[in-house]
């Protein structure tokens, strides 16, 4: 008999080696998450994923999954720690979604939405931080950046690179590229590198691509980042989207 | 005319009275009066008290941000902004208006469409039609749109559907009826598709015969007090806008043209890149608006009137048959060859409805807004210049960009700006004909409030509130004794506090 745990009182089988959360995404089921991607190392510093383990919190992205495990992720106090969370990413950099080129392609804001945060709550720290375009093809907005340090892994196990960087501690934490300049255009980063296709906010960007893609088409559109988080972890296949706006004289959902 | 109100001699020793902030409008403003101790205006001023600084924090963002930071100085005509920047960083990647593929043309001529006519529909149903339908002068209780829609079910209605039509075709061109997207650096990010075309074809010939009666309807209360609607509030001024190169009415592309009061050219088909050989900026010390005007008649006789007064007093004609007919006979009604009358771009802004209205559907039927080509891309540039005919008159978006696509100047100069001058004007002049010598009340004071909406102006290009905003008026004698005081609450309630 295959080994299980629960979560949410719902029985899970797992593997040997697998965590928390490769069991949670390969059943189905959403913890919310950003800094994490299957794919790579896991990093366990968004601690949005944290769930309750036999009494205990901890990162379901590292945890390992073990026999018998009692695991809880959708109860009152873990949303509300989790909007929380996400409400000190928000006021930590300067996230103004209404001009961002990443609204509703997002995974910051989607979150945000999925958790039902309606505002910063937390006084904005308006930090002063610079935008780095000096690359032809690649730009960083470092007012966006959450420190999830997928570029970094990215540019180290996918593109074989070695790019990006997170320097400095708590709030003096910031991303910083392979250059003695310090900046993009220095270092050997590509268009094409996962890297730059891999930021979960609008912090690292294509240049020259933003608003491209209408409203009605954009990934959290029509879908909240549970169902598109678990599509894409390939459990399941991707709903069918509606037509891109919906026509009707009823007030059809609006992009974000 | 009556700049000799506009700053007082001895103001120490003036009752001052103001009517702060201005309603119906959007955005924030004061009027402040200076009185003598015959209740004689001496002095009157339009003051914007609110201030945005866009041309300063866009620097430092990619231009293709542009478009949709842009939008956000306005809830009402945010299309106007967004495909303003549009065009300035059309250039930025190497295109020029003719390069634009026809889809994206049209398909932005289309949302530029929607967006006048919702935007015309807001201002004249709901902030200024209680004005017109009821009386300057009416009971506070009846000046919003409530009021037009309990007494006036029909035409209430009928302005509300017709800016909703507007937001639709906004809508299902951009995504959302405010601040969506669709306009990129050298096209557009969607067509149309049959669905989306077909649903708006639905409800236009009904659009079309509210538009035209909502001009029937205006006439009909400008021509049954004709001298006094000629009359108040009316300076006779210079005129500028964009027309066709054949000189008929354009809102989204075209060449520069003035006229002076006379009707007479003084410029016409200019490019508007070069807008800043013909137009310069002067700034005042008492309020945030700058004070444009025509560098070849100078600061003093150089300032101008933009919008729809503007825009139907200097085309040569309006290409869709309707509107024309109904230009034809705005013309008439005055005998001269400029309408000069203040309160009459009400008149040619119901006149613009109807353009809108029949310019929609002629290109509803044309496939070009179904096509797939949309983007078109040349040699980076690095400057680059937009100008829009906007609801409330030309509007001018001038980058420039450096190697990395970073924003490092701007200037925006904003329609209501163009209409500083004349507000004032239009402000001093019923002050000083209408109100010098009288006890004010507050019935009297929303006559400064109807010059002032005749422009629509967009104080702040951003916020707008309708009807019941408070109000507080005092009356300080010459001593700077408070001796009466009116307070107007949210609430609508009027109170009257002695000092």
């Amino acid at each position: 008999m295959s080994k299980t745990i629960t979560i949410d009182g719902k029985t899970i089988p797992f593997e040997d080696g697998q965590t928390i959360m490769d069991a949670a995404m390969a059943a189905d089921v959403y913890i919310p998450h950003l800094c994490h991607q299957p794919e790579f190392t896991p990093h366990g510093s968004c601690k949005l994923c944290t769930v309750n383990v036999n009494g205990r919190n901890c990162s379901a992205c590292t945890f390992p999954a073990m026999d018998g495990q009692d695991v809880l992720s959708e109860t009152k106090e873990l949303i509300d720690d989790r909007k929380k969370i996400t409400q000190m990413l928000f006021v930590e950099g300067n996230h103004f979604c209404p001009s961002c080129e990443k609204t509703g392609n997002c995974q910051l804001q989607a979150v945000a939405y999925h958790l039902n945060m309606l505002d910063n709550h937390f006084p904005l720290f308006y930090p002063d931080r610079n935008v780095d375009a000096s690359h032809a093809e690649v730009m960083i907005d470092h007012n966006r950046c959450i420190f999830c340090a997928l570029c970094v892994r990215a540019s180290q196990q996918t593109d074989g690179k070695n790019v990006f960087a997170l320097s400095g501690r708590g709030i003096h934490k910031h991303l910083i590229v392979n250059a003695e300049s310090g900046l993009l255009k220095d270092t050997d980063v590509d268009v094409n590198d996962q890297a730059v296709h891999i930021c979960p906010t609008g912090a690292i960007l294509v240049k020259r691509t933003g608003y491209q893609v209408p409203i009605g088409e954009r990934i959290y559109d029509h879908q909240q980042i549970d169902q598109v988080s678990l599509a894409a972890s390939g459990s399941r296949p991707v709903a069918t989207l509606p037509p891109s706006l919906a026509v009707g004289k009823e007030h059809p959902k609006h992009g974000k | 005319m009556y700049e000799h109100l506009e700053t007082a001699e001895n103001r120490d020793s003036l009752k001052r009275v103001v009517v702060d902030p201005v309603s119906r409008v959007e955005g924030h403003g004061k009027v402040t009066l200076l009185l003598d101790a015959d209740n004689k205006v001496q002095q009157a001023r339009l003051h914007i008290v609110e201030f945005r600084g866009f041309e300063r924090f866009i620097q430092g963002r990619p231009y293709w941000e542009l478009p949709v930071l842009v939008q956000r100085l306005c809830g009402i005509c945010p299309v106007s902004h967004h495909l303003a920047a549009a065009k300035a960083i059309d250039q930025l990647v190497g295109i020029d208006p003719e390069n634009l593929p026809a889809s994206a043309d049209k398909l932005r001529r289309l949302l530029h469409f929607g967006q006048v006519l919702q935007s015309h529909a807001l201002h004249f149903f709901h902030l200024s039609s209680p004005d017109l339908l009821f009386g300057f002068e009416s009971d506070i209780s009846k000046r919003s749109i409530v009021a037009v829609l309990s007494e006036y079910p029909e035409i209430g209605v009928q302005g509300v559907k017709l800016r909703k039509y507007g937001q639709e075709v906004i809508r299902m061109v951009s995504g959302k009826r405010i601040h969506g997207t669709g306009a990129i650096a050298g096209g557009m990010n969607k067509s149309l598709t049959k669905a989306e075309r077909d649903y708006l074809l639905e409800d236009i010939d009904q659009m079309i015969t509210w538009a035209a009666g909502s001009v029937a309807l205006i006439k009909k209360v400008h021509c049954s007090n004709l001298p006094y609607y000629d009359e108040f509030a009316t300076i006779r001024t210079n005129y500028l806008g964009l027309t066709k190169p054949d000189g008929a009415l354009e809102l989204y592309h075209g060449g520069i043209r003035a006229k002076n009061e006379h009707g007479e050219i003084i410029m016409d088909q200019v490019d508007y890149c070069q807008y800043n050989d013909y137009i310069h900026e002067e700034v005042r010390s008492w309020t945030y608006m700058k004070f444009p005007y025509l560098l070849s008649l100078g600061q003093e006789n150089g300032w101008y009137r933009v919008g729809p007064l503007a825009r139907v007093n200097n085309c040569d004609y309006i290409d869709t048959p309707l509107a024309e007919a109904a230009r034809v006979e705005f013309k008439a009604h005055s005998g001269e060859a400029m309408v000069h009358s203040t309160l009459a771009f009400h008149w040619t802004r119901l006149i613009e409805i109807l353009h809108c209205a029949e310019s929609i559907k002629q290109l509803l039927n044309d496939p070009d807004i179904m096509g797939h080509d949309l983007v078109a891309q040349g040699e980076k540039r690095y400057e680059g210049v937009g100008v829009i005919e906007a609801p409330r008159g030309t509007l001018f978006h001038h980058y420039q960009v450096d190697e990395n696509d970073i924003v490092t100047k701007a200037n925006l100069i904003v329609s209501t700006t163009s209409n500083n001058m004349a507000m004032n004007e239009s402000v001093r002049q019923v002050a000083a004909e209408y109100l010098s010598g009288r006890e004010l009340t507050e019935p009297l004071l929303n006559n400064l409030e109807v010059a002032i909406r005749a422009y629509d102006p967009c104080l702040s290009c951003a916020t707008h509130a309708v009807g019941k905003m408070p109000l507080q008026l005092e009356l300080v004698d010459v001593d700077g004794k408070l001796i009466d005081k009116l307070v107007k609450h949210s609430d609508g309630q009027i109170e009257r506090e002695h000092g």
